[in-house]
């Protein structure tokens, strides 16, 4: 083995990623007097929060009377009952202020008449308790998290943070169940390095690349999500992966449901608006999973549009061009790059896709990592924290409302802040690093770097990503999911045919897709498992073997472990928080699921 | 004192040759900048004929399709795919882009010849080093200044003073434009360049923003400002449709408004 030396840093907590999450977690940290740094793989503002179009979710009532309540019911609703009410209580209780807070930051909202932050309707917000749509959706045009991403940067620079950009993330430097860091891999230079901390915070995002087809980016490999699972950690709900129903039909690129939140409407090869017929009242507005499912089953009746009839349109040509230059600039710009399509006169082709992933890290409120000891199903990790798409708290359960994500981001990663400042002492004493806590992370890199075989990543990769879309689509059967296991485990075994052709360690992007693939293929077999153990339909994981809820048996979370040796996933369960944060609120039962 | 050539050791040789698989239908070919420190020796320039029947038609499409089916070592930067992230900047068929939003058939010439940012320095292959670029954006303090006490709610804002916002904000921090700006190859390090003034003229004319006066303190200096020549390289290369020259026009005249 070739010899490796490590630089080393110390710091009070590391983060890594540097998306909304992290940025907001790091701030946090560092205004609270916490020696902070924040390690990510990209410069900060190409992190893919930026591609966050329609909004973020708060009751600030701006448009019309709104209550906290109804944001806690239409999320409970969404979550199809698997969000933990005590989380979700916390999210919709704190998003005013944290949207504030972006605001006073300089976020460019768009506004009112009155000059107050404009909102939009968006899929399954309501007014008291499902009555009829809302608009909660803070919007700054359609690109919302660009400018919350922007201005979150900002605010990081005028704060101490200190950046280590373009660091890849190996692995966590784990002590006795302890974390005590992690390793990373500078691009630009080739070293590697050792980054101590009291606490790591994972904020690095869903892993929607495991899919062929994502609206996600080529950097979604959900690094730290893997990173958890090598360290013999479970994660939490992966078999619950949103499919948005607006993905560009071939391209991929995300069209926002604030499309539809500003009045635009889906129809099929009839030109019948067929979202009628689904959800009576919600309409267009319905949730993701419902939308999404619709969609799948026009196109499968043979209502599909396009020579194929493999897709469906999105209407916006009936808009006044004016909100649309107003309010959805950016889709206009993206359908017409990548569907050559003028939306004030035609249609955007669209398909459902690969968009965000409900699991992830299991964590409480604080953003805490848990795992199930024993009969302990909330035992902390200690050392160790996760916020942002990368963790499940659980507060989207089973199916994610949108601009409910924006809101996560910016609640929990002030919470993580807070926690932070709260638990850790600046400068504490942390343990000394010894050899054998690294030497796995480097055997790792060292075997992927000098991987002689004959498949190339590329291959496997494409390998991994259509097994996922042809197996664990919108709708899942048995027999798919089996299949899924299968094809993903020949994938495992041929991995140690793999082959890399750049040997150096200078942006080695050769080594790092290899590494992303490794990380992203561990995702994908606990997400097929996941699907496969779980006989019931909810939210967005809809099985046609099993097609209803079943609250009896499958009101749990999974948690699934996984054996990077032997490729063997292990199930286990913890419960649903059947109770809510305060009594100001009581538990909202669970019941059908109707838009 | 003027350079009229390139240092002997970037100086771009001939490179490696990568043919089109059999099946190939439609043949394109790339003509790639490649350089490799650790390798050593002077950059080169690889061509691949890419059969492009089987790619997308983007370039960032074509590289990804050279990547994965005829040369793993090649390295890029690239992320969102669709035009946010900006970190698949380039200079293509001679002109900084996006690789992901720009299409391979609209580059013109028989080859589509791609290289880094031009001037600056080479990381690796289309990697340029972007940290001064980064350092002069943080220069301009992106980040809202208020003295009054921060209202309950959001400050309030008219749509007419959030519009001032529009063709500023949108930004990407590419650096297509800085890149682009002969202004700023001259002096990239004491002239801001259009992003970093694009960016701080969206602070200067936000209606919450306090700061006016030593925002401009900060700019009143003879290279930081006033290297702009509204050459415009700038608005034309802008994969966002932005204007920075406009913007540094307008900080111009903020600073002579000042003092009239």
């Amino acid at each position: 083995m070739a010899a490796y030396e490590f630089i080393d840093h110390r710091f009070d907590v590391v983060v890594v990623g540097a998306g909304g999450s992290g940025l907001r977690a790091a701030l946090g940290a560092a205004q609270g007097g916490l020696k902070t740094a924040c390690i990510t793989k990209v410069f900060p503002t190409r992190s893919h929060t930026v591609a966050a179009q329609g909004g973020i979710s708060a009751s600030l009532g701006n448009m019309s009377q709104d209550d906290w309540r109804w944001h806690m019911y239409d999320t409970v609703k969404g979550s199809d009952w698997l969000g933990d009410q005590d989380a979700i209580e916390y999210l919709v209780r704190n998003a005013p202020a944290a949207v504030y807070e972006l605001e006073h930051w300089g976020v460019p909202f768009s506004r009112t008449p009155e000059g107050k932050i404009y909102q939009r309707a968006f899929g399954g917000m309501t007014r008291n308790y499902g009555e009829a749509p809302i608009q909660r959706t803070c919007a700054a045009a359609d690109r919302t998290g660009h400018a919350m991403l922007h201005t979150m940067y900002g605010q990081a620079l005028a704060h101490d943070v200190d950046f280590f950009i373009e660091y890849f993330a190996l692995d966590l430097i784990m002590d006795e169940g302890r974390c005590i860091g992690l390793t990373a891999w500078k691009l630009d230079d080739g070293t590697l390095h050792r980054f101590q901390a009291q606490t790591v915070v994972l904020a690095t995002g869903g892993y929607g690349r495991a899919y062929f087809s994502a609206t996600s980016a080529h950097t979604c490999t959900g690094d730290g999500n893997a990173m958890v699972l090598r360290a013999g950690l479970p994660l939490q709900d992966m078999e619950f992966v949103q499919f948005h129903p607006t993905g560009i039909y071939g391209a991929g690129c995300l069209i926002t449901e604030g499309a539809r939140g500003e009045g635009g409407y889906l129809t099929n090869s009839e030109g019948e608006r067929f979202m009628e017929r689904y959800a009576p009242s919600a309409k267009d507005l319905a949730s993701r999973d419902v939308v999404s499912r619709a969609m799948t089953m026009e196109i499968r009746e043979g209502r599909g549009v396009g020579p194929k009839k493999d897709h469906i349109f999105l209407h916006l040509d009936h808009l006044d061009p004016k909100v649309l230059h107003e309010r959805l600039p950016g889709i206009s710009e993206t359908a017409k790059i990548f569907a050559g399509v003028d939306v004030t006169k035609e249609p955007i082709p669209i398909v459902p896709t690969v968009h965000y992933n409900m699991g992830g890290v299991p964590t409480n409120f604080f953003g805490e990592v848990v795992t199930k000891a024993g009969d302990d199903p909330d035992s902390v990790v200690p050392g160790l924290m996760a916020v942002g798409e990368a963790a499940c708290v659980s507060v989207h359960g089973a199916n994610r409302l949108g601009s409910n994500s924006l809101i996560d981001l910016v609640v929990f990663g002030r919470a993580v802040g807070l926690r932070l400042v709260e638990v850790l002492k600046p400068d504490a004493r942390q343990v000394e690093l010894k050899p054998e806590h690294t030497e796995s992370h480097i055997e790792r890199l060292e075997h992927f770097r000098n991987a002689a075989g004959k498949t190339p990543t590329a291959q496997l990769r494409a390998a991994m990503q259509m097994t996922m879309h042809e197996d664990a689509a919108v709708f899942r059967t048995g027999e798919t999911l089996k299949s899924g296991v299968e094809r993903l485990e020949k994938v495992r075994q041929d991995m140690a045919d793999i082959q890399t052709f750049d040997r150096g360690l200078v942006w080695n992007t050769d080594l790092m897709e290899t590494l992303e693939l490794d990380n992203l293929l561990s995702q994908a077999i606990v997400t097929v498992n996941g699907a496969l153990n779980r006989e019931e339909s909810r939210g967005a994981h809809a099985r046609e073997d099993f097609s209803a809820r079943n609250d009896e048996t499958w009101m749990k979370h999974t948690l699934a472990w996984y054996d990077g040796q032997t490729g063997q996933v292990k199930i286990d369960y913890r419960p649903v928080h059947a109770y809510t944060m305060t009594s100001d609120i009581e538990y909202i039962k669970p019941k059908a699921r109707v838009y | 004192m003027a350079e009229f050539l390139l240092p002997k050791n970037s100086r771009v040789g001939a490179g490696k040759h990568w043919p089109a698989p059999a099946d190939a239908k439609t043949v394109k070919t790339f003509r790639i900048y490649r350089w490799d420190p650790e390798a050593g020796g002077n950059p080169r320039w690889d061509t691949y004929d890419v059969a492009v029947d089987q790619c997308g038609p983007m370039v960032l499409d074509a590289l990804i399709h050279i990547k994965n089916t005829m040369d793993p070592t090649l390295a890029f930067r690239r992320s969102c795919r669709e035009g946010v992230c900006g970190s698949c900047a380039m200079n293509i068929g001679g002109r900084n882009t996006l690789a992901c939003t720009h299409g391979w058939e609209e580059v013109p010439g028989k080859a589509v010849q791609i290289s880094p940012l031009p001037h600056q320095a080479v990381v690796k292959d289309l990697i340029p080093d972007l940290s001064i670029f980064y350092a002069q954006y943080a220069s301009i303090e992106p980040w809202l200044h208020t003295d009054t006490p921060e209202p309950q709610k959001e400050w309030v804002q008219s749509p007419e003073d959030r519009g001032k916002l529009d063709g500023l904000y949108e930004c990407i921090l590419c650096a297509c434009c800085s890149t682009s700006c002969p202004s700023y190859w001259w002096n990239g390090e004491r002239y801001l360049g259009p992003a970093a003034l694009l960016q701080a003229y969206r602070w200067l004319i936000d209606s919450r923003d306090e700061a006016t006066g030593e925002r401009l303190d900060n700019l009143e200096d003879p290279f930081k400002l006033y290297r702009c020549h509204t050459i415009m390289n700038c608005a034309q290369v802008c994969p966002k449709g932005l204007n920075p020259a406009k913007a540094i026009a307008s900080i111009k005249t903020m600073m002579v408004e000042r003092v009239t």
